[in-house]
């Protein structure tokens, strides 16, 4: 095992899957020259050249269109969406023609695609670049959406958003760029097989008294959250969502029929969020064996202010998710510590 | 040749009688009978089919929104006329004779209009969205505009193959108003891409016209802000359609490099089969209406005039047309439905896990 950064996994695999497969080509905003706004292009197009690391003009609703019209003469293109936020420019084409084409044909042509994009908050970039809208691409039945937190997880996800046949939105996380975690040896390779399974949920960390659910940054966020409750002799089960759609239920109802309780945080705005499906899921699933309310972390319902204090009281975090544990162990009536 | 009269610029009241004269075409003596005839032919299978879907329509045998290519026939032979076989083809949702023309069967196109399982996309698109991976006409799209940036995607992955084919990439005027429109025109200019955008202006976006709408109404002019040329050609007139489209695509298959085409001609009837065009005035239909604008009507006197078309072979042209339309409409209707089983067979291309095949009653977890 080695220790790298989720920018240098997901750098080092698209990198991989590019020597693997020469239809791979990456597509987007200053990837080419500029090395990608986040640098995870870093490097690309000096190896490659122009044709498969293609530099478009200001463009999303153009070049994500173009993207698609590509995979639909069988080219795997990942294009990279400088942030969520700018996916709104482009949203026609990702939400009525990249997820309908497959379908509304009647399974005639796939559209063997990734976009790639970070969504986040606490970078102070105020509030039309802090938004986590992944919500609006897992409610569409033709698109799959991955969301990895560990820099394993980023590249065996990548690896197989490339290799799958359908339009995969692979979110990403500013704050999750620079932080590590364990690889194996040989991720960088092309001949490599390991490959997630995309529609998977996986139990992050195990424990008995209550389910922490989370994904993408929160789900590295509530292994914190974990950890530190381990000390206060709190066992808290971490489920990683992984992928939001298709969206593996089973494995958060199996937690919670163990633990009895759960407790969903999220980056996204509360309601409508992604943690109120889960938490109708858990009442479809489990209800007979929850013992209080599932409890929801969620982002105020702002547009994200500027200022950082402003900006941290709105996030959720270690803290807040530790008092809605704890609050939610009480009404239990087990013990908190 | 190309005839390249314009539509006048300005409000129709402005600018007077909308009437636009046409040039006699000097064409249809350099030409083979036997071509002629085919596309004369084709032209008028195109309008008995659209008049039998239309037919049909009313009858509620086919539903959603349907849009015909009454009056654009002329257009429609002549664009696909220009094309190989392995060149690709966008549209608009005002498909059916491009689908036709482009190869594939009229049964299976009648088919899917009626929504059954023979339909070229197995009763999942309708009117809007016609598509054949075998003929390379790759999508009628149902939002306007957004059949561009694929086309355009289209061509950047033959460029990237560096391949010789070309795509057409047809929509209507009002499109030029779309933002796809200029971001695409861009792009195709700048990866230097073999397609040829052809407007089909009908002066009319869905009841507000050109005038209202484009501050340039000249639409082939548009392309110019990204240095792209354009021509106008009259859409009623077969063989300067077939002239210019075909000049347009070889030079953007042998230059590598996108054109523009507008090809202008009535719109017979209203925007869809259910629009009665109350906004159009009396004298609006009569001209959108008339015999003199009518491409099928104006072809058949040409070809007549020439000697090439006669009563006995009109007939016989007229009867296998019949023969055939009713043939599709047969088809149609004794293809079954499409299998309620089949629901979830084309979410996805790559199963996964998890999938959800739930019935709108089903519980989320099926013990």
């Amino acid at each position: 095992m080695s220790v790298i950064t989720y920018r240098q996994a997901l750098r080092d695999t698209l990198r991989a899957e590019m020597v693997r497969d020469e239809n791979v080509y990456v597509i987007g905003e200053e990837i080419g020259l500029f090395e990608g706004s986040y640098k995870i292009t870093e490097g690309l197009l000096k190896e490659f050249g122009p044709k498969r690391v293609r530099d478009t003009p200001i463009a999303e609703e153009g070049f994500v269109g173009a993207a698609v019209g590509s995979a639909m003469l069988g080219l795997r293109p990942v294009v990279e969406l400088m942030t969520i936020n700018f996916s709104l420019l482009a949203i026609d084409q990702i939400i009525n023609h990249a997820a309908k084409i497959y379908g509304m044909f009647g399974g005639q042509t796939s559209v063997p695609m990734v976009i790639r994009t970070p969504g986040g908050g606490g970078q102070q970039l105020g509030a039309t670049h802090s938004q986590n809208i992944e919500l609006f691409y897992s409610f569409i039945p033709g698109l799959k959406v991955m969301a990895p937190s560990t820099p394993a997880e980023a590249s065996s996800m990548l690896r197989a958003a490339v290799r799958d046949d359908d339009p995969v939105l692979f979110l990403e996380n500013l704050g999750l760029y620079n932080s590590k975690g364990e690889v194996p040896d040989d991720y960088a390779e092309p001949e490599n097989d390991n490959v997630a399974t995309i529609g998977r949920a996986g139990v992050a960390r195990e424990g008995s008294d209550i389910t922490l659910i989370g994904y993408s940054r929160m789900a590295s966020v509530a292994t914190q959250v974990a950890e530190k409750l381990a000390e206060e002799d709190i066992s808290v089960e971490v489920v990683d969502l992984r992928s939001l759609r298709p969206l593996d239920r089973q494995t958060f109802v199996d937690s919670v029929k163990k633990t009895g309780s759960a407790v969903i945080c999220e980056d996204d705005w509360l309601t409508y969020g992604i943690g109120a499906e889960i938490a109708a899921s858990i009442q479809e699933g489990a209800f007979d064996y929850l013992d209080a309310p599932v409890r929801r972390v969620a982002m105020a319902e702002v547009p994200m202010p500027y200022a950082k204090p402003l900006e941290t009281a709105a996030l959720p975090g270690v803290e807040s998710i530790s008092t809605a544990i704890k609050e939610t162990l009480s009404a239990v009536g087990k013990r908190v510590g | 040749m190309a005839d390249t009269a314009k539509p006048k610029g300005g409000s129709a009241k402005a600018s007077g009688s909308r009437r636009r004269t046409r040039k006699e075409t000097s064409g249809v003596s350099n030409e083979k009978p036997e071509l002629l005839l085919d596309y004369y032919r084709r032209m008028l299978f195109i309008r008995r089919f659209e008049e039998r879907t239309s037919q049909a329509y009313t009858q509620a045998r086919i539903g959603g929104y349907c849009h015909l290519n009454l009056g654009e026939e002329a257009t429609v032979v002549g664009l696909m006329s220009a094309l190989r076989e392995t060149d690709y083809l966008y549209t608009n949702y005002r498909d059916h004779g491009y689908a036709i023309e482009k190869g594939m069967d009229p049964n299976r196109v009648m088919a899917e209009l009626y929504g059954r399982q023979d339909g070229v996309a197995r009763g999942w698109g309708g009117s809007m969205h016609m598509y054949d991976t075998e003929t390379r006409m790759l999508g009628g799209y149902g939002i306007v505009g957004g059949q561009l940036p694929l086309a355009a995607g289209a061509a950047l992955a033959v460029s990237y193959r560096d391949g010789d084919d070309v795509v057409m990439c047809q929509m209507g005027d009002g499109t030029t108003n779309v933002g796809a429109w200029h971001e695409t025109l861009n792009i195709a200019k700048l990866w230097n891409l073999p397609i040829v955008f052809v407007v089909i202006n009908n002066f009319t976006g869905m009841g507000t016209s050109v005038e209202e709408s484009s501050a340039e109404p000249d639409l082939y002019k548009r392309g110019s802000a990204f240095r792209i040329e354009g021509e106008r050609v009259d859409g009623r007139d077969v063989l300067a359609v077939r002239d210019t489209a075909t000049r347009l695509v070889e030079r953007a298959r042998k230059e590598q490099t996108p054109f523009i085409l507008e090809a202008w001609s009535y719109r017979m009837k209203g925007h869809s089969v259910v629009d009665p065009a109350k906004y159009r005035t009396q004298e609006e239909k009569d001209e959108a209406r008339s015999k003199e604008n009518d491409p099928v009507a104006i072809f058949e006197n040409e070809l007549t005039k020439a000697g090439v078309l006669d009563d006995k072979t009109r007939d016989e042209i007229a009867a296998s047309v019949k023969e055939r339309v009713a043939e599709a409409a047969d088809f149609a209707e004794n293809s079954p439905n499409p299998d309620v089983a089949s629901l979830f067979e084309y979410t996805y291309a790559t199963p996964v896990p998890n999938e959800s095949r739930r019935m709108p009653a089903d519980p989320v977890f099926a013990d």
